[in-house]
């Protein structure tokens, strides 16, 4: 199984497969799908669930869950706004506060997991119930707006042109380099590359997909700030997972607890942070949302924990632990999004979205569990 | 009194043969049962006991070994655990089979509660628990909880399991090993009462005290053979002892001997309590040193506390634990296996898939997972250094491995054990601790593992090998100690050990 040194492998090629082709199906079926308007709502809608999902992997593949991010994000949302809005805080004092509340939430549940040994389950449950109680109760049940600026940008922004195309043309040379560094780093070691012209396609391709889609966005109103966000916190995140000690550390506990005990790793310590970052992330999205919608609502964030999980497992995560890469969670995500763009346009019923998206997420699990058997075998 | 039953052979089973991937188990066994007896089997770890009672439970189903299997007579092809129960044959294994949340009622009759209208008959199957509870002169109430009984009663209960299903033929493996001495009386006293009533028993133990307690014949196994079977009266300890480890030592280890330097490491008056089991002692006030450079084998037999002792001192026990250790003169306190490593120390665990491996994950992630701070460059991994240190290693311990970027999993036994090791030595230890480190490994790499071990002396770290092989304790030791029940029972020098020295020690022989 030939690899990149992002986790490209033959379960995120499916997926990626699967995205093309429903994408296809619903061009065909709904003339709006294809338009640039719908791409942009895509990524505009998937880049909250995404944030989420992409903290959400680490937790999932440590082996435990978080069920409290919906509240979260509704309660850290509704915080900075108050202390933007109410208590006249600057914007940037208020989305610190923000996150320092998600990051504060991540380090309670966490200790209470990691080092108390309560099953993640029953403590982000509660958290669940408890941060919906809390959100309500801080917006005295009313819905506050959040002011113009900078803040409500986050969410409903586009990137102006001049940096879109700064960007892309930085992400083309990006992918460039990579491609050529990986292959004759890799050449270096004696793996098996591809051969130059192959490498070349490829470079193509990618080129090809990035400068695409930034076309598309581009032409109805650009890049949204709030996927702009999520790249970089993706990248973040992804490089965390991919070259720190600690990303090695969460994936070897969720590999095996015991033999990650024994080989020195500071298990309920990595355990904790892994809730810390995915609070921080809650965070991020909490504000998001509330300048998404322009106002903090005591509902923000209902159910997102389910879309968070979906994302996941439909990218590749594992709930067994020690399975699942970021990049399939943000493809996950974006799966999601257009599911539910597509069965929008193309009128399906409410309860019939629900039920696909079910349906969708048992299928993606299902083969997920079939290709290890095929493994084992 | 007992009734005149021996001739008739209730069960009998002729040249076995179990091979596993790279180890015969069982090399042509032949061993019977009278009807009434108390056959007793023994022999060191790995003589292949288990073995030879998970092929007449039918855990090994008939075609999985050679050989023949009669059991009243009859030809016997069990084709699992349900064929040899039907056959009255009924297993009590050291790990119990109980429902720890369920009533003892509820245990005995678990998967056949008696139905009166398709629903449960509570009364009579309270009543027919009793009824059991009864004939073994057993006090217990059938409606209490297991987990509320002590060790000693709930194995009392699965043998009344075992007889509720009809079995006239039971065995039990390692029956005393968790019991206090009150227990192991009453269960003595059962037995022999069952025995008037005609049940036959294989009896499993290395505590040969016992054995010449209960059993009326004792067959010894070596290595997979069977050495001789004795009536109780025609043999001594000494005779058993001989006949366990009775083996030539034609196997040449590679051992390097090295003038072994200073004490590298001490352990003195160390302690570890069971964490389940309050006040219970698991290791009992052992101290012993090591030597730069010097091989400590320790030997031992199941039970004996040896891997609870290497745990305590790499701070992975998870009870109460006393004692002090002292690295090259100072003293150490390791509250986790990452202030062991810290601190110096290595263990290559006993098993490796569940303690030494992440599986799903590459040869170069799991030899680097110790020691990232030496791959790492401000904050991150550096990837062209885990290549290079992965790689040094796989050549240095000789790792067959296609690349470094194969699932470990992938690996042969062998190869995954030098992976753990490679992992271990990353952290340049000053003292090495292995437990069994060559178990289920094939001959070559078995070698190898002691040419690493010889390198290592000779660099002046001190080993410390849990075995229980014999014959590699002999063949790579400088000095030997002998456990027995958590407490140290023998040390002595490599020039004055022998296997029957060793398993006199470890069985508590004179």
């Amino acid at each position: 199984m030939k690899k990149l040194a992002i986790k490209f492998d033959i379960r995120t090629y499916t997926m990626i497969f699967a995205l093309i082709a429903l994408w296809i199906y619903f061009g065909i079926t709904e003339e709006r799908f294809i338009a640039p308007q719908n791409f942009s709502n895509v990524f505009n809608n998937m880049s909250l669930v995404a944030l989420l999902a992409i903290g959400m992997v680490l937790i999932i593949v440590a082996g435990h869950i978080d069920l409290s991010v919906g509240s979260v994000v509704g309660f850290t949302g509704a915080v900075t706004t108050l202390l933007y809005a109410n208590y006249n805080w600057s914007p940037y004092m208020a989305v610190c506060a923000g996150l320092a509340t998600g990051m504060l939430v991540g380090l309670v549940q966490g200790y209470i997991t990691a080092y108390l040994g309560v099953p993640a389950f029953i403590v982000t449950l509660g958290g669940l119930l408890m941060f919906r109680g809390a959100t309500i109760w801080v917006l005295k049940g009313v819905t506050v707006s959040l002011p113009e600026g900078w803040v409500r940008g986050l969410g409903v922004a586009y990137l102006p042109r001049e940096f879109g195309i700064a960007l892309t043309a930085i992400a083309v040379i990006s992918v460039v380099v990579f491609f050529i560094w990986n292959r004759n780093s890799r050449k270096r070691y004696g793996f098996v590359v591809d051969s130059f012209p192959v490498t070349i396609a490829k470079i193509i391709v990618a080129s090809a997909v990035i400068i695409g889609f930034v076309f598309v966005l581009e032409s109805y109103k650009g890049i949204p700030m709030a996927f702009i966000l999520l790249l970089f916190l993706a990248l973040f995140v992804g490089f965390l997972v991919a070259r720190t000690p600690f990303g090695r550390h969460v994936f070897a506990i969720g590999g095996n607890k015991e033999a990650a005990k024994l080989s020195g790793i500071n298990v309920k310590h990595r355990v904790m942070m892994v809730f810390v970052l995915m609070g921080f992330l809650s965070a991020v999205a909490g504000i998001v949302f509330a300048a998404k919608t322009g106002s903090a609502n005591p509902k923000n964030g209902e159910l997102y924990e389910l879309y968070a999980i979906a994302s996941c497992v439909i990218g590749g995560t594992s709930m067994a632990g020690g399975k699942g890469t970021i990049i399939g969670a943000v493809v996950g995500a974006l799966l999601m999004a257009s599911l539910d763009y597509g069965m929008f346009y193309a009128n399906w019923e409410n309860s019939f979205q629900y039920i696909a998206k079910g349906l969708v997420l048992i299928i993606a699990v299902f083969v997920d569990v079939m290709s290890q058997k095929d493994k084992s075998d | 009194m007992r009734e005149d039953m021996s001739g008739e052979i209730v069960i009998k089973m002729q040249n076995i043969v179990k091979e596993f991937p790279g180890v015969r188990a069982l090399d042509d066994v032949t061993f019977d049962v009278r009807k009434g007896e108390i056959h007793a089997l023994c022999g060191e770890n790995g003589a292949g006991k288990s073995t030879l009672i998970k092929i007449l439970s039918g855990l090994y189903p008939y075609g999985t070994y050679e050989g023949s299997i009669e059991v009243h007579g009859q030809s016997a092809k069990f084709k699992g655990i349900r064929d040899s129960e039907s056959e009255g044959i009924g297993v009590i294994y050291q790990e119990l089979s109980l429902v720890p949340e369920m009533s003892v009622g509820e245990n005995v009759f678990l998967g056949r509660e008696p139905r009166k209208f398709g629903m449960v008959d509570w009364e009579k199957m309270m009543f027919n628990t009793r009824k059991v509870l009864d004939e073994l002169g057993l006090n217990i109430n059938p409606r209490s909880r297991i987990k509320y009984l002590g060790i000693g009663k709930q194995q009392l209960v699965e043998i009344a399991k075992a007889l509720s299903l009809n079995s006239n033929i039971l065995i039990l493996d390692e029956p005393t090993a968790a019991l206090t001495e009150t227990d192991v009386e009453l269960l003595m006293g059962i037995l022999k009462k069952l025995k008037e009533r005609g049940v036959s028993c294989i009896y499993i133990s290395h505590k040969l005290d016992e054995l010449f307690q209960i059993a009326d014949r004792i067959t010894v196994l070596r290595d997979g053979k069977t050495i001789k079977t004795h009536e109780v009266n025609d043999v001594d300890k000494h005779t058993l002892i001989s006949e366990m480890v009775g083996r030539e030592l034609t196997e040449m280890f590679p051992k390097v001997r090295v003038e072994p330097g200073e004490v590298v490491f001490e352990v003195k008056n160390i302690s570890a309590y069971n964490p389940d089991v309050e006040g219970r002692k698991l290791v009992d006030d052992v101290s012993f040193k090591v030597r730069a450079g010097e091989v400590l084998g320790i030997s031992g037999l199941m039970g004996a506390g040896r891997t609870e002792l290497l745990n305590v001192i790499f701070g992975a026990h998870n009870g109460r634990t006393e004692g002090e250790i002292f690295l090259n003169g100072s003293k150490i306190k390791n509250r986790s296996p990452r202030d062991a490593i810290e601190a110096g120390f290595g263990l290559i665990s006993e098993d490796r898939k569940k303690y030494g491996l992440v599986l799903i994950q590459s040869v170069s992630k799991n030899i680097t997972l110790s020691a990232l701070k030496r791959v790492v460059a401000r904050f991150f991994i550096n990837l062209n250094k885990e290549h290079r240190y992965s790689e040094n290693m796989v050549q240095d311990l000789n790792i067959k491995t296609p690349n470094l970027e194969v699932e470990v999993n992938t690996l042969s036994g062998g190869n995954q054990q030098k992976v753990v090791i490679a992992k271990s030595l990353m952290t340049q230890p000053k003292v090495l601790f292995l437990d069994e480190p060559t178990r289920g490994i094939d001959v070559g790499a078995k070698t190898e593992i002691y040419q690493i071990i010889n390198k290592l002396v000779a660099e002046g770290v001190g080993v410390i090998m849990v075995s229980s092989e014999l014959p590699e304790i002999l063949g790579m030791s400088d000095r030997v100690m002998v456990m027995r029940e958590g407490v140290k029972a023998a040390e002595m020098d490599i020039g004055e050990a022998t296997q029957e020295k060793i398993m006199y020690a470890a069985t508590g022989g004179q």
